[in-house]
């Protein structure tokens, strides 16, 4: 088989206009996903089983089932629901685009959730008790304590979860988004070339990856700086 | 109930501790006047960190009634709080804020605990790192310090909450020895200068020179307890005294 150079050249900047799709999925389902994630958190080690239970079937739910499967779930299935369809939130949930972002929030809500609580449980039980000691109150500690060791711990971990995030928005194309991947399949309809635009595809995501994780990267060695100074 | 007619500070009275079904402390007596310094010593698992851990709430105590300064400690937040602004303690690995400063260590206690403005705070926290003789280190951060050092942040940091009490669980433990006179050092000067101080401790140098009673724990309870020339010269039980010959040949 051939190899056309040129059709690659050609569909680069065709994909490359859905990245702006691509990023507001990203950006929007990270951080409405990493204040969901916070909420869990808090909910979990509340140690109060009205909170924690409903975190903790959130969690398995969300991490024990594929994201495609959550994507349709949300996009085929919501709709059926008279009340939905009545709710304030259905001009957000009656397209596409609000219904991958909801699905993607959700999904790395739970997985971030499960990563800060690692970070938490990762911080030195005898500093906590140094702070305690020196009076302060519980949500003192969990602030200026608490909150920025466990960041730096859990920040590694997080980085991943976020290029996973970024690679996972290219199962929007499946429910009709034009982001980057959505692209590239109305290109190979038109053109029957999947071997050449795919590649393409994958090399811009790749890309996109070194820059998440150069990115983060800089943000660990800020993190870190009192560890290795 | 929390008036007593004693001038104790701390007192303890029938304090029984257990972890699930184990005993850890078993009808524990202990009164400490304003000024005093006791040196607690025994072997490893008689009680020791749990008893002084009791006493500014770390643990919670299960029977009995512990009473610092006339308040006692009960499941109150308000009376918790309370006690921990009098009492001050040092552990064994320091535990200093890692991702703070020296000077932040030191302040950060003081405005969020005490409401000490900034600048004040700051002002505290150099007077008392220039206290422990490191006011250069003060920008540096924790692991840039070697563990005396450390040690000396740490009893700077409870000084900052001026403590009527300050309890030490084996600070010198965890340290090279090189590093150990360092600590016991600025330990002395605070005892000097009056301090209230409750010193879980092998180093029985330190005790002599210091301390006005030496408890010694075994099985979570006090077996013998008497002024430090008595202790080392003239043990009465058996025990303390299986105990002095094994750390005093070491
Ligand atoms: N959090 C805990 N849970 C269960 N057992 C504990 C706990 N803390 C201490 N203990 C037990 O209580 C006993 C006394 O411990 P500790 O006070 O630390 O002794 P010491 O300081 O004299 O070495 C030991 O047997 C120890 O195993
Ligand atoms: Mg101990």
């Amino acid at each position: 088989m051939s190899f056309d150079l040129s059709l690659i050249y050609e569909s680069i900047p065709r994909m490359l206009s859905g990245i702006g799709i691509t990023f507001q999925l990203m950006f929007l389902s990270g951080l409405l996903g990493l204040i969901l994630a916070v909420i869990l958190l808090l909910m979990r080690i509340s140690g109060k089983w009205y909170l924690s239970w409903p975190a903790q079937v959130h969690i398995y739910i969300f991490r024990g089932t594929p994201i495609l499967v959550q994507i349709f779930i949300i996009y085929y299935g919501l709709p059926q629901f008279e009340f939905i369809r009545d709710s304030v939130f259905w001009p957000i949930l009656r397209e596409p685009f609000g219904c991958a972002v909801l699905a993607l929030t959700l999904n790395t809500g739970a997985y971030v959730s499960e990563i800060l609580r690692g970070g938490v449980l990762g911080v030195d039980r005898g500093i906590l008790e140094a702070g305690s000691a020196l009076g302060l109150s519980a949500r003192q500690k969990f602030i200026y304590l608490t909150t920025p060791i466990a960041a730096r711990l859990a920040l590694p971990a997080y980085s991943n979860d976020f290029i996973s995030l970024m690679k996972a928005t290219s199962l929007a194309s499946t429910i009709t988004l034009l982001d980057m991947t959505g692209i590239a399949r109305t290109i190979v309809a038109q053109t029957f070339a999947p071997y050449e635009v795919f590649i393409s595809l994958a090399i811009i995501y790749m890309i996109l990856t070194w820059i998440i994780q150069k990115t983060f990267g800089r943000i660990e060695k800020y993190l870190s700086r009192y560890v290795n100074p | 109930m929390t008036n007593s007619t004693s001038d104790a500070l701390i007192q303890m009275i029938n304090v029984d501790k257990f972890f699930g079904e184990f005993q850890a402390l078993t009808k524990i007596n202990l009164e400490v006047k304003r000024g005093e310094k006791i040196v607690v010593c025994g072997p490893s698992g008689s009680g020791k960190s749990t008893m002084i851990r009791c006493i500014n709430r770390l643990e919670e105590h299960n029977a009995g009634q512990i009473i610092i300064d006339g308040k006692e400690l009960t499941d109150q937040v308000k009376d918790i709080d309370a006690v921990r602004r009098e009492v001050g303690m040092v552990f064994q690995s320091f535990n200093l804020f890692p991702h703070m400063t020296i000077v932040k260590n030191l302040m950060l206690a003081q405005q969020l605990v005490r409401k000490v403005p900034i600048a004040e705070a700051h002002k505290v926290a150099m007077h008392f790192l220039e206290r422990v003789k490191i006011p250069d280190q003060a920008d540096k951060y924790p692991v840039q310090l070697s563990g005396g050092q450390q040690q000396r942040v740490a009893i700077a940091r409870a000084l900052c909450m001026k403590p009527e009490i300050i309890l030490f669980d084996e600070p010198t433990s965890a340290l090279d020895p090189e590093m150990i006179n360092e600590v016991l050092e600025v330990m002395t000067d605070l005892a000097k200068d009056g301090m209230t101080m409750i010193c879980v401790t092998h180093e029985m140098g330190f005790a002599r020179s210091v301390a006005d009673r030496v408890i010694f724990m075994d099985a979570g309870e006090i077996v013998e307890e008497a002024d430090p020339e008595e202790f080392f010269n003239n043990p009465k039980s058996a025990r303390t005294k299986a105990f002095l010959s094994q750390i005093l040949t070491h």
